[in-house]
């Protein structure tokens, strides 16, 4: 028995550790802004919840009862992480960032004759 | 369903603070659940003028099966993102996509947002401001037409049966 959860415990963290590696290998390589977004935001995210369930379990048959507080920073990370790579997204529209030329998709918010000195004003509501 | 009074606007909302806060102290010694339950109290009292009217949720059901199948495509999607970034020789194609919205209420329209964002593949770039598009970029994207369609399908019906109707 111990033998065995020792053995998942180091699983869990050897996967979790490589979710984690690819997710920042991504945001180092890939081509634009936005798509280096990808990296961070998600792989991460698995690899840290392999990474917190390996901690549940080596210290629930450590201590024997069963400890949940894992549970809370999976809740606060996955509270989180959605809202800060949504706010990183807006930014990099803002600043009008490039983005690779083989990216389809002509968005309101990076056409080039819109671009200039000026902020770009909002169709509808007339501001940015 | 506790009613909501003047001191406790949102009663479920200073509950699950209560239970966040014994569960970050790891004890449920007296002093402790005083002290959790006049924070829970406080913070939504001090808070509360910010935020958005919540809308109520209809069928409790149908959100727990809607969170169970959103860790799995979770993990799903994860490894495909995995396997996107480490092979050199995969072609992705980057995607911007604006989706047109069916939710009404901004309290879902965040959830959408951030479900889009945590299931990999996708990141909601943009809430426009009349509410009715939302920009998101998808890292790899052979038909932007299905992954409305399943956007759709998967999750905002859910999220819309849930809340709003």
């Amino acid at each position: 028995m111990n033998m065995l959860v020792e053995i998942v415990a180091s699983l869990l963290l050897v996967a979790g550790g490589i979710f984690a590696f690819i997710g920042s290998l991504g945001m180092a390589h890939l081509k634009d802004f936005y798509m280096r977004l990808h990296g961070p935001t998600k792989a991460t995210t698995l690899g840290i919840g392999c990474m917190l369930m390996a901690s549940m379990l080596y210290f629930w048959h450590r201590h024997g009862v069963p400890d949940i507080q894992e549970m809370l920073i999976t809740l606060f990370l996955f509270i989180t992480a959605p809202v800060s790579a949504h706010l990183l997204a807006k930014t990099g529209l803002h600043m009008q960032l490039q983005r690779a030329d083989k990216t389809r998709g002509e968005p309101l918010e990076l056409r080039q004759e819109e671009v200039g000195d000026k902020p770009v004003p909002h169709p509808e509501k007339g501001h940015g | 369903m506790i009613k909501s009074r003047p001191w406790l606007p949102t009663p479920v909302l200073s509950l699950l603070l209560l239970v966040v806060w014994l569960l970050l102290t790891r004890s449920i010694a007296p002093g402790q659940i005083l002290l959790g339950s006049f924070l829970a109290i406080m913070i939504p009292l001090l808070t509360h003028r910010f935020w958005d009217s919540r809308p109520r949720i209809n069928k409790p059901g149908l959100l727990l099966r809607f969170i169970l199948r959103l860790l799995g495509d979770i993990i799903i999607a994860n490894f495909e993102v995995a396997y996107l970034i480490i092979n050199p020789f995969r072609k992705m194609r980057p995607h911007f996509i604006e989706y047109p919205l069916m939710l009404e209420d901004r309290f879902t329209i965040t959830l959408l947002a951030s479900t889009i964002s945590l299931t990999p593949g996708t990141v909601s770039a943009n809430l426009r401001l009349d509410g009715k598009s939302l920009l998101i970029h998808a890292l790899d994207v052979g038909d932007p037409d299905a992954l409305v369609a399943q956007i759709r399908q998967r999750y905002e019906q859910p999220l819309k049966e849930i809340y709003e109707c």
